[in-house]
């Protein structure tokens, strides 16, 4: 009775593809049993949400003004949750859009210095030689350059435009995933794989795009998380100077900046923005830390 | 008489080391392979042994135009390779693959079994379909000994051995003539290593490859080899065949290399008189006058020192660099109190 089953169990087993666990399956196992990481990561999800649905769920709106409210502190009877502003408009809903002109800042800026970042470095790394010299010392020249001379010259020219404010801050932090990335290539293109990939008749090109960046990926994903947090904080120091977004676009920066002028009149009014700031930068970092220990679990012996 | 496939002449393969200063541009060469001359037949193994650093890698990077050559002769076919384009090399690479040492780091770790042996066949044949790739792939795996149901998985989840085979199988996939297996076993347990080897000697008569079989210690290449070339510090010491090195070696260093070879039997192992080479060898960078093996070998005479031995031509075909192979005496190497003094760096 039971030769029958165990045939067909046999069987199952051989026609059966076993599915590798691939290394970033691993890496996502042990971010999972990470506390400080999944708490990151959970606060993060929350705040995208919140920031994304919360202005659609109030009743009021970030440029107009309530007549009826200025500078009134936190209420439900008013229906202003974090109270208003000097002009009288909702802090909530500002805080709201604020943290998504913050979070599209610090992805699109991220997102620019990661694509220029990777593709320079991992090219300069391969290359080696004069070329890698070359390309470096450019990147050495332009670190050089006063980052927030830049940033105003480009503002004073161009006009306040916030998607100059991605290329900006995006044109000046990848120079160091270049320097990260550059640093990997040039340990893994003496590696034996690459080799192998060489002798199977494949081109630098292909070389690049398959192995070279795959394998960079467990770093620039670790310096990814950590550079959004800090290209929110160097919008929020724009934009303190005043030189970041444009009213009546605001950023937590923005927010951040007036409340503090009113601080001692109406403290709620740096409380949330700041707040929300904080945790959000938490969040990345824990986030950051906890993925750099999984996809690199020997490095922390 | 069968014409060679691969007919390697006069072989240069230099490597620049830098000793400018600032302000000086300025480098040494090293002489990594020095006028390495052979040939290899169709479906025959050619072993070539030699220490570490003798130049055994850096001849076979060469022979698939990994490494630039710096002078003399690559002729496959026909084809000249030494300054031949990359466009022409990669081509031909299809031709001639390799094995490499370690077998787990020739493997991209992010990439699944299939992908990797599947790699070669998407670079040579683009037009080959999704399911013929898949059918070739997992033919050549089940060819050399994996099953085909691990086709999805990860090279960490292999042991050595297991990755050396996808290794093979990746090398074999396109269909080369000739394979260079650059010290395939070396990183394998023993048990292991017989394994892969047989692996490599079915394969070959399968298939009808020419293998070039590239270690340090002659036990394994006297396995597999039908003819066999010893390096040392980048030149030919002596290229004969099986029988004639194991039994008649002439050159002192082939000599040297055979009695240190371990004879698995404790009895007989401590009572022969071993004679171990001493010292270890002149770095490249001020390689001895004359013959470079002077330095270490029992037999140094002064004319040694003074000319270098021409590759020379013996009766049995068999081809060996010394200038006193006549003249040796027969039997176990004398004792050699001390090392030749080493040539003062010019």
């Amino acid at each position: 009775m039971t030769e029958p089953t165990r045939d067909a169990f046999e069987q199952a087993l051989d026609t059966r593809e076993i599915r590798g666990r691939s290394l970033y399956v691993d890496a996502w196992h042990r971010l999972l049993k990470n506390k400080a990481a999944v708490v990151g990561l959970v606060v993060l999800a929350i705040m995208i949400v919140l920031v994304l649905v919360g202005p659609m769920l109030s009743q009021w709106d970030h440029e107009i003004p309530d007549w009826d409210h200025y500078s009134t502190p936190p209420s439900l009877e008013t229906g202003h949750l974090f109270g208003t502003d000097a002009i009288g408009r909702d802090l909530f809903v500002r805080t709201m859009i604020g943290g998504q002109i913050s979070l599209l800042v610090g992805l699109l800026a991220t997102l620019v210095s990661l694509i220029i970042g990777v593709t320079y470095g991992a090219v300069a790394g391969y290359l080696g030689g004069r070329a890698d010299n070359i390309m470096m010392r450019f990147v050495d020249a332009v670190y050089a350059m006063p980052f927030m001379f830049f940033v105003i010259l480009l503002m004073v020219v161009f006009g306040r435009n916030i998607f100059l404010i991605f290329l900006a801050i995006g044109a000046i932090n990848w120079l160091d995933m270049a320097r990260i990335v550059r640093g990997q290539t040039l340990s893994l293109k003496n590696k034996d794989f690459v080799e192998a990939a060489r002798a199977c008749g494949a081109t630098e090109a292909q070389v690049i795009r398959r192995h070279i960046i795959p394998n960079l990926l467990g770093v620039v994903i670790v310096y990814v998380t950590l550079t959004i947090p800090q290209v929110i904080l160097v919008e929020s120091f724009l934009s303190f100077l005043g030189l970041g977004v444009q009213e009546p676009l605001t950023s937590w920066g923005a927010l951040v900046n007036e409340g503090a002028q009113e601080l001692e009149t109406a403290p709620w009014s740096l409380m949330f923005p700041a707040g929300f700031l904080a945790v959000t930068l938490f969040a990345f970092n824990f986030l950051g830390d906890g993925l750099r220990d999984a996809l690199d679990p020997k490095d922390r012996l | 008489m069968r014409s060679p496939v691969l007919k390697v002449r006069d072989l240069h393969v230099h490597f620049r080391v830098d000793a400018g200063s600032f302000f000086r541009h300025d480098y040494h060469s090293i002489r990594a392979v020095d006028g390495v001359s052979f040939d290899v037949f169709p479906a025959e193994t050619l072993g070539i042994v030699g220490e570490s650093g003798c130049g055994k890698s850096t001849l076979a990077r060469a022979l698939l135009g990994l490494q630039r050559a710096k002078g003399g002769s690559i002729k496959w076919l026909g084809d000249e390779f030494v300054g031949a384009s990359e466009e022409f090399l990669r081509k031909k690479r299809r031709e001639i693959q390799i094995i490499f040492q370690d077998p787990a780091g020739s493997l991209d770790p992010r990439m699944t079994i299939g992908e990797i042996v599947a790699e070669p066949l998407k670079t040579f044949f683009p037009s080959m379909s999704r399911l013929q790739v898949r059918e070739r792939v997992s033919g050549i795996l089940q060819m050399v000994g994996l099953r085909g149901d691990q086709i999805n998985r990860y090279p960490h989840e292999f042991s050595g051995g297991q990755c050396q085979r996808v290794g093979i199988a990746r090398a074999l996939v396109v269909n080369p003539r000739l394979v260079v297996c650059d010290e395939p076993v070396s990183a394998l347990d023993v048990s292991i290593q017989a394994q892969i080897v047989n692996l490599l000697k079915d394969l070959q008569k399968k298939l009808q490859l020419s293998l070039i079989f590239i270690a340090h210690d002659l036990s394994v290449v006297r396995h597999v080899s039908d003819r066999v070339l010893v390096m040392y510090l980048g030149r030919v010491m002596e290229v004969a065949d099986r029988a004639s090195i194991y039994h008649a070696p002439r050159h002192p260093y082939t000599r040297a290399l055979i009695e240190s070879v371990p004879i698995p039997d404790p009895v007989r192992e401590r009572a022969r008189a071993r004679r171990s080479l001493q010292g270890d060898m002149p770095s490249p960078l001020h390689p001895p006058s004359g013959c470079v093996f002077r330095t270490r070998c029992p037999f140094a005479i002064d004319r040694c020192a003074a000319e270098v031995p021409e590759l020379e031509q013996l009766e049995d075909g068999n081809r060996v660099a010394c200038h006193l192979h006549r003249e040796l005496p027969p039997g176990p190497l004398p004792e050699v109190d001390q090392v030749n003094e080493e040539p003062s760096p010019t």
